[in-house]
C-alpha cells in the first residue's frame, strides 16, 4: 500500500455511525479501487457497476487522455497557443462527470476536459480558446456545461448562484463547481462556501487537489486538509482518492444526490496529482522532484482500472484493441479539426460585446470597416 | 396618467416594486435590503411584500453578491443587486470586470447577463471615508457594461425600469445626496431611450454637461449666470456608457463652448473622454477648449473638506468664465 492510502488502515467505524459528522482532524481517504486494481469496500460509500459500465469509465479515461496528449502535441507544433493538460486527473474528472445527471449544471475551471467529455461537449470545442479563435464559444446551456473560467475560483460563486436559482425553481437538479487546491485560497471560494451554506444551495464543491498551483505546493495554500475547510462553514467535506474513478463516482454521486434532496452543499476533495506541467508554458523541473512524479505514476488512474478489468476478466483483448483504434481516430479528428479551424472574421471582435447594442461599438465598427476598406481602394 | 411627486429614493423603491410585481424573475439582493430596507431605506417594505425569497438579505460579501447574481442570471433570473456604498464595490470589481462584463461575449452571445448593480454614489453627505466616491469611470472603461445615473425622480424610476429590462449588465449610480429631492413621476408615461441625453435648460453661450448629482448644481450655475446675462445650456447626460455624443455635439455646435462637470476626479474622468471626442467631432465649432470641473487627484477628503473638493456652483461658474474668456 502506498503512503497516501495509509488512512485506509485506520479502524473503520460501524456503518451505523457512518453517516454522522466526521471528527475534526480525521483524514480518511475514500477508496474503492486500490492502485493495484483490487476492489475494496468502504462503510460510507459503495458502488456496484456492471462490466459494461466499468469498461465505459475506462474508455472515457483513455479517450480523454489521448485527446489531452494530442492537444499537448498540437501546442508543441504551434497549432495551439497554450494547453492546460489534465494528465493524471482522468479519474477525478470522469468519475465526477459521470456522476452528474443531464439536468445538473457544471461550472468548470479551464482544465476540465474530462468533465466536458462526460457532458457531451465535443473535445474540439475546447480547443478554440487555446488556439485563440474564441474565448470559449460553446453554448453553455446545450450541455449544462458553463464556459471555462480562467480567473481562479470565480466560478464557485456562479455555481452557487445558479444553485440558489435551482432551489428557487423547486427543481431537483444539482450544481457542481470545479476548482483546485490553489483556488481554495481565493476569497471567492470562501464566499461561495458561505453563500451556499447560508442558503442551503444544492451545490457540490469539487476540489481537485492536484498538489500544485503552478509552482506552489498545497502547503502554501493550507495548514489543514482541504476537505476539512467545509466543517467551518457547516457542511460536510470528504477526501476521496482522486485517482480511483470508482470512489470519485460514488462520492460525487452521493454528494449530488444529497444536494438535490435538499440537504445542501458538500465539499469533495479529490486527492490527485498533476502529472504534467501547469500548462505548456510551465517548467515543473524548476520546483518539484522526479521522485514525486514516480510515486504518483504507481497510482495511475487508468492502469489501476485496467488491472481490475483484466484480473476480473471483464474486458478482453478485442476491447482494448478497438479502444486503441478509437483513440487514434479521435486524435486524428482533433488534429484535423484544429488545423482547419478558421481564424475568426475581423468583425467578430465587435460582435456580442453587448446583447442590446451600444453606440460606441457601432461607431468603432464603422471606423474599422472604413479603415479596412481604405486598403481595398489603394490596391485598385 | 398616474403622476405623483416622489423623492428619488421613493421613485427607485416604486420602480423596484413595479419590477417585482411584473416579472417573477426579478430579484432584489444585497446587504440589509430586507428587514431594514437598506441603509438609505430605498428597498423599504419590499421584503415584507415580496418575501425573503425575492428580496434577499445577503451575507456581507460584495464579490459573493455579484458572483451569485451572475449565477442566478445564468439560471434565468434578473437580479437587481445593491452595493451599499460606492467605496464598497471594489471587492466585487473582479466579478464585475472579469466575469459579468465579458460573459456574453465569451459565449458568442449565447447567454445573457441581465444584472443591474445599484450603487449609491457621490459626496456632500458628511460621511466617513469610502462613503462619498464617484467611481463611474472605472466601470465606463469596461466594455460589456452599461453605466447610467439619473438626476431626478422620474428618471430614477424609468431608467431603473429600463436597466432591469436590459439584457446587458447595467451599473446604476444613484446620486445619494439627491435621494430626498422631490419631483413629478408619471409611472404610466412612455419613457425615452435609456442612453440619450436630455436638454434640461436651453442656452446659447455655453454648454454645461453633467449627470447625476451635478445636474442640479449646473442648473443653479446656469440660473446664476443668467443674472449676469450669460445664457448657459444644461445637458443631463443620464448615461455614461454609452455617452450620447450626438446630443453634446448638437449643443456645442450651437454654443461653441463646453464645460463638463462631475464629482469624480477630473484625471481620466468621463469629462476627458467627452473633451477628446467633442474636440474631434466639432473642432471648428469650438470657441474655447473643452474645460472640466471635478474632483482632484487626491483620495476623497475628510468630510470637513469635501465642500472644497467637490465642484460647487462657484467652481462651475469659474470654469464658465474661463471658457467665455476665449475670444476668437
Amino acid at each position: 500500500m502506498t503512503v497516501d492510502s495509509t488512512a485506509a488502515r485506520k479502524p473503520r467505524r460501524s456503518s451505523k455511525r457512518a453517516g454522522a459528522k466526521k471528527a475534526a482532524g480525521e483524514s480518511e481517504l475514500v477508496q474503492l479501487l486500490t492502485p493495484e486494481g483490487e476492489r475494496v469496500e468502504h462503510p460510507d460509500y459503495s458502488i456496484d457497476l456492471s462490466p459494461e459500465e466499468l469498461r465505459g469509465l475506462y474508455r472515457d479515461m483513455v479517450l480523454t487522455r489521448r485527446f489531452d496528449a494530442e492537444a499537448t502535441t498540437l501546442q508543441r507544433q504551434g497549432e495551439l497557443g497554450l494547453w492546460a493538460s489534465l494528465l493524471g486527473q482522468e479519474a477525478a474528472q470522469i468519475g465526477s462527470g459521470r456522476a452528474t445527471r443531464d439536468d445538473d449544471y457544471v461550472f468548470p475551471t479551464y482544465r476540465e476536459h474530462g468533465v466536458a467529455w462526460c457532458r457531451g461537449v465535443d473535445p474540439t470545442n475546447l480547443l478554440g480558446m487555446f488556439r485563440g479563435v474564441n474565448h470559449g464559444g460553446w453554448d453553455p446551456n446545450e450541455n449544462n456545461f458553463h464556459l471555462y473560467t480562467i480567473v481562479i475560483g470565480s466560478q464557485a460563486l456562479h455555481a452557487t448562484g445558479y444553485a440558489m436559482g435551482v432551489a428557487k425553481d423547486g427543481a431537483d437538479s444539482a450544481v457542481i463547481a470545479y476548482f483546485g487546491d490553489g483556488a481554495s485560497s481565493q476569497g471567492d471560494v470562501a464566499e461561495a462556501f458561505t453563500f451556499a451554506a447560508v442558503y442551503n444551495a444544492p451545490v457540490v464543491f469539487f476540489c481537485q487537489n492536484n498538489q500544485w498551483a503552478i509552482s506552489e505546493p498545497t502547503e502554501r495554500q493550507t495548514r489543514v486538509p482541504l476537505y476539512q475547510r467545509a466543517q467551518g462553514y457547516g457542511f460536510p467535506g470528504v477526501r476521496v482518492d482522486g485517482n480511483d474513478v470508482l470512489a470519485v463516482l460514488a462520492v460525487t454521486k452521493a454528494a449530488l444526490d444529497r444536494a438535490r434532496t435538499g440537504e445542501g452543499p458538500m465539499l469533495v476533495e479529490a486527492f490527485t496529482y498533476r502529472m504534467g506541467a501547469h500548462t505548456t508554458s510551465d517548467d515543473p523541473t524548476r520546483y518539484r522532484r522526479d521522485e514525486e512524479r514516480e510515486l504518483w505514476e504507481a497510482k495511475d488512474p487508468i492502469l489501476r482500472l485496467r488491472a481490475h478489468l483484466e484480473k476480473q476478466g471483464l474486458a478482453d483483448e478485442a476491447f482494448f484493441a478497438s479502444l486503441e483504434t478509437e483513440s487514434d481516430a479521435l486524435a486524428k479528428r482533433v488534429r484535423d479539426t484544429v488545423r482547419s479551424m478558421p481564424d475568426p472574421d475581423h468583425m467578430a471582435m465587435f460582435e456580442h460585446t453587448y446583447a442590446d447594442g451600444h453606440t460606441l461599438v457601432d461607431e468603432e465598427r464603422a471606423q474599422f470597416v472604413a479603415y479596412q476598406a481604405s486598403f481595398a481602394e489603394e490596391s485598385k | 396618467m398616474s403622476t405623483e411627486k416622489l423623492t428619488i429614493a421613493k421613485a427607485i423603491n416604486a420602480s423596484l416594486r413595479t419590477a417585482l410585481e411584473t416579472d417573477p424573475k426579478v430579484l432584489v439582493m444585497g446587504e440589509d435590503v430586507g428587514k431594514l430596507g437598506g441603509v438609505f431605506r430605498v428597498t423599504d417594505g419590499l421584503q415584507k411584500d415580496f418575501g425573503e425569497d425575492r428580496v434577499i438579505d445577503t451575507p456581507l460579501a460584495e464579490s459573493g453578491i455579484v458572483g451569485t447574481a451572475i449565477g442566478l442570471a445564468l439560471r434565468g433570473y434578473r437580479p437587481v443587486v445593491e452595493i451599499q456604498f460606492d467605496g464598497f464595490v471594489f471587492p466585487a470589481y473582479d466579478q464585475i470586470v472579469t466575469q459579468l462584463a465579458k460573459m456574453h461575449a465569451r459565449a458568442l452571445g449565447k447567454i445573457k447577463l441581465p444584472v443591474v448593480i445599484r450603487i449609491p454614489y457621490g459626496g456632500a453627505i458628511g460621511a466617513v471615508e469610502h462613503h462619498s466616491e464617484s467611481p463611474e469611470s472605472l466601470f465606463a472603461h469596461v466594455a460589456g457594461l452599461k453605466v447610467v445615473s439619473p438626476s431626478n425622480a422620474a428618471d430614477a424610476y424609468w431608467m431603473l425600469q429600463q436597466a432591469i429590462q436590459s439584457d446587458d449588465p447595467v451599473i446604476y449610480f444613484e446620486p445619494k445626496r439627491r435621494y430626498h429631492d422631490r419631483s413629478e413621476v408619471d409611472t404610466t408615461a412612455i419613457p425615452g431611450p435609456l442612453h440619450v441625453a436630455r436638454t434640461v435648460r436651453e442656452g446659447t453661450d455655453l454648454t454645461l454637461a453633467a449627470y447625476g448629482p451635478m445636474v442640479k448644481t449646473c442648473l443653479e450655475a446656469a440660473a446664476a449666470a443668467a443674472e449676469e446675462g450669460k445664457s448657459l445650456e444644461v445637458l443631463d447626460l443620464r448615461s455614461i456608457s454609452p455617452i450620447d455624443f450626438d446630443s453634446i455635439q448638437k449643443s456645442v455646435e450651437k454654443t461653441g463652448r463646453l464645460v463638463v462637470v462631475h464629482e469624480a476626479p477630473v484625471f481620466f474622468g468621463s469629462g476627458a473622454e467627452i473633451a477628446a471626442r467633442i474636440t474631434e467631432r466639432c473642432f471648428y465649432h469650438l470657441e474655447a477648449p473643452v474645460l472640466r470641473v471635478g474632483g482632484y487627484h487626491a483620495p476623497y477628503p475628510p468630510s470637513r473638506l469635501e465642500d472644497e473638493y467637490l465642484p460647487g456652483l462657484d467652481r462651475v461658474l469659474d470654469s464658465v468664465d474661463r471658457a467665455l474668456a476665449y475670444q476668437g
